[in-house]
């Protein structure tokens, strides 16, 4: 497939939005219960319009993937069956929780609901944290699940796909939380760094394991089921177009097989190995600089990172176009 | 129910593209909008079609043969495209099994192309909306024409009669019956999309002659080219010559 630039920066930043958010919420559910000392609501507030900031953005960046963005109101009719559908619900949904929940730490009015069992208080703030965590999760589901539930584009067709992109998310959205944490909360920075490197490592198990499954794929289509023609020797002659077809550049990126490969390590430096040691050291005591050269680094890897996983989705109509590179 | 569809059968089909500029012409004229082209007369011309016709070639030279392969959206009996559309601008009609794009409510967000494994959809770089086969959904219908016209262009227009067009659902149709007798095969069965468009294979169409035809068994001498002379005082048939 072409990587889509709206596209790639839809996800990669919402998915930084949605981390961020469970980061924050973490840090907040910890405090409820006893486990880690208050946060201050300030912080939280910060964060939430840095999360809300992220998603608006990448709401933003993938109007620039429609033909009729003025009519990107009709999306959210087909949630029955299409998982775009469903993220078109969902991500403005999650939005408005954050934008809540954020604003109940700003203004301070976080009145107490009830008593756990425990005795531990209910707060507002904690049930908005819950049903944005919910949200969260739907989110990454539904963002995924749009390539994922595509069954003949085998790269994508995996439950790989899910994880990784619920992995790399959090990865990126806790990074930005333990450089936000160096500036306005440095004793939370040691907590935020480390959930970073754990779900960094585990985001470079998954999308390990997906680079290595998209390396084994045996591609299903062939030419001879694609013209329904079982000689083992066919050569096309013409596809059909002089100057190429939407077929001809939609569905190729271009890019030689050395050019991915590259971009392979690139991606394994910039969003796994190179953070996970910045943060390491964020874990130690280091400051805002190298926590925020973390996530820098770590985002800039994601934009490669989902480029590949466009580029490397092999779709079954290029069959009818041999001749395209 | 009703699923209209077209049967291309490979072993008649010359690679002239009539199919291709006649559904051009009658669906860049329709009340839908024109199919419009990129550059059409520059070095690299694109555009929108609904049909395409490709060329392979199969075997090995000396043992080779061409076969022209046209291609337009298959009209899935499940299409993969319609339920990932977010609009609802994807549809297939209950009523006769057509695949249409309501370009009016078409977003362009090309999801359905990503989601059509034959790569039969196309996106209109100038109308910003997906494009597609509709089996001249606009002429089949229209009582205005005359029955025998009431078919899509490329059918009416292939020379070679190519293309067949019909209800593959009704056992008794042409298009069924091509099918079933002449081994009708659809593309990429794997994928469990059940395209209601079929192909028939190349057939060898060979012609044995035996020694013993190359002689009429009904002469009496075996021997064609020697005839019986008769004298030249004999009737004759014609009473113009001899014999
Ligand atoms: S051929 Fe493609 S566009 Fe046509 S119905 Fe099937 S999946 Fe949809
Ligand atoms: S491009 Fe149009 S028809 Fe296709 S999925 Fe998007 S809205 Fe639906």
């Amino acid at each position: 497939m072409r990587p889509a630039f709206s596209v790639i920066f839809l996800t990669t930043l919402i998915g930084a939005g949605q981390g961020l958010f469970l980061a924050l919420f973490t840090a907040e559910s910890y405090a409820a219960f006893d486990l880690l000392p208050a946060i201050a609501p300030g912080f939280l507030a910060a964060g939430s319009l840095l999360a809300l900031l992220l998603l608006i953005t990448g709401l933003g960046a993938s109007f620039f993937h429609l033909g009729h963005p003025e009519r990107a109101w009709r999306s959210a009719a087909q949630w029955r069956t299409s998982w775009l559908s469903r993220e078109v619900i969902a991500l403005p949904a999650f939005s408005a929780i954050v934008a809540l929940y954020g604003l109940v730490h700003f203004s301070g009015a976080n009145p107490t609901l009830g008593m756990l069992p425990s005795g531990a208080p209910i707060k507002v703030s904690a049930v908005l944290g819950s049903l944005g965590t919910l949200l969260a999760f739907l989110l990454f589901i539904c963002t995924a699940m749009i390539y994922a539930c595509l069954r003949f584009l085998r790269e994508w067709h995996t439950p790989l796909t899910v994880i990784n992109y619920t992995l790399l998310g959090g990865a990126s959205g806790f990074t930005l939380a333990a450089a936000l944490a160096a500036q306005l909360a440095p004793e939370r920075t040691g907590f935020f760094a480390g959930w970073a490197v754990i779900i960094t490592l585990m985001g470079l198990v998954g999308r390990g394991a997906s680079l290595v499954r998209n390396r084994r794929l045996k591609p299903r289509s062939t030419l001879q089921t694609a013209i329904g023609i079982k000689h083992p020797r066919i050569v096309q002659k013409t596809q059909g177009a002089m100057g190429g077809s939407f077929n001809t550049r939609e569905f190729f990126h271009g890019k030689s097989v050395f050019f991915l490969r590259r971009i392979q390590w690139i991606v394994v430096t910039c969003v796994f190995l190179v953070p996970a040691v910045l943060l390491a050291a964020g874990v130690w005591g280091s400051g805002i600089a190298v926590l925020a050269q973390a996530f820098a680094i770590q985002y800039l890897g994601l934009l490669a990172e989902r480029w590949l996983f466009f580029a490397q989705a092999n779709h079954p109509q290029n069959l009818y176009y041999q001749a395209v590179p | 129910m009703t699923q209209l569809a077209l049967v291309i059968d490979l072993n008649v089909c010359v690679g002239c593209s009539a199919c291709v500029t006649s559904c051009k012409e009658w669906n860049t004229s329709s009340a839908a909008g024109p199919l419009c082209d990129g550059n059409p007369y520059g070095a690299e011309p694109t555009g929108t079609f609904f049909n395409r016709v490709q060329t392979f070639e199969v075997g090995t030279y000396p043992a080779t043969e061409t076969v022209h392969f046209p291609k337009s959206c298959m009209h899935c009996e499940d299409p993969p495209c319609v339920p990932v559309c977010p609009t609802g601008a994807s549809y297939k009609r209950k009523s006769d099994g057509i695949v249409l794009v309501d370009y009016d409510k078409c977003i362009g967000c090309k999801y359905c192309s990503w989601a059509c494994p034959y790569g039969a959809r196309e996106f209109d770089e100038a109308g910003k909306v997906m494009k597609k086969c509709t089996l001249c959904v606009d002429r089949i219908y229209d009582k205005g024409l005359p029955e025998k016209e009431r078919k899509p262009a490329c059918v009416r227009a292939c020379p070679a009669g190519a293309r067949l067009f019909g209800d593959v659902h009704d056992p008794d149709s042409e298009v069924s019956q091509a099918i079933r007798e002449q081994g009708g095969y659809a593309l990429m069965p794997e994928w469990g999309t059940q395209p209601a468009n079929h192909y028939l294979p190349r057939r060898k169409t060979q012609l044995h002659i035996h020694e013993d035809e190359l002689e009429r068994s009904d002469n009496p001498l075996l021997i064609d080219s020697e005839l019986p002379q008769p004298g030249t005082g004999e009737p004759s048939l014609d009473d113009v010559t001899s014999w």
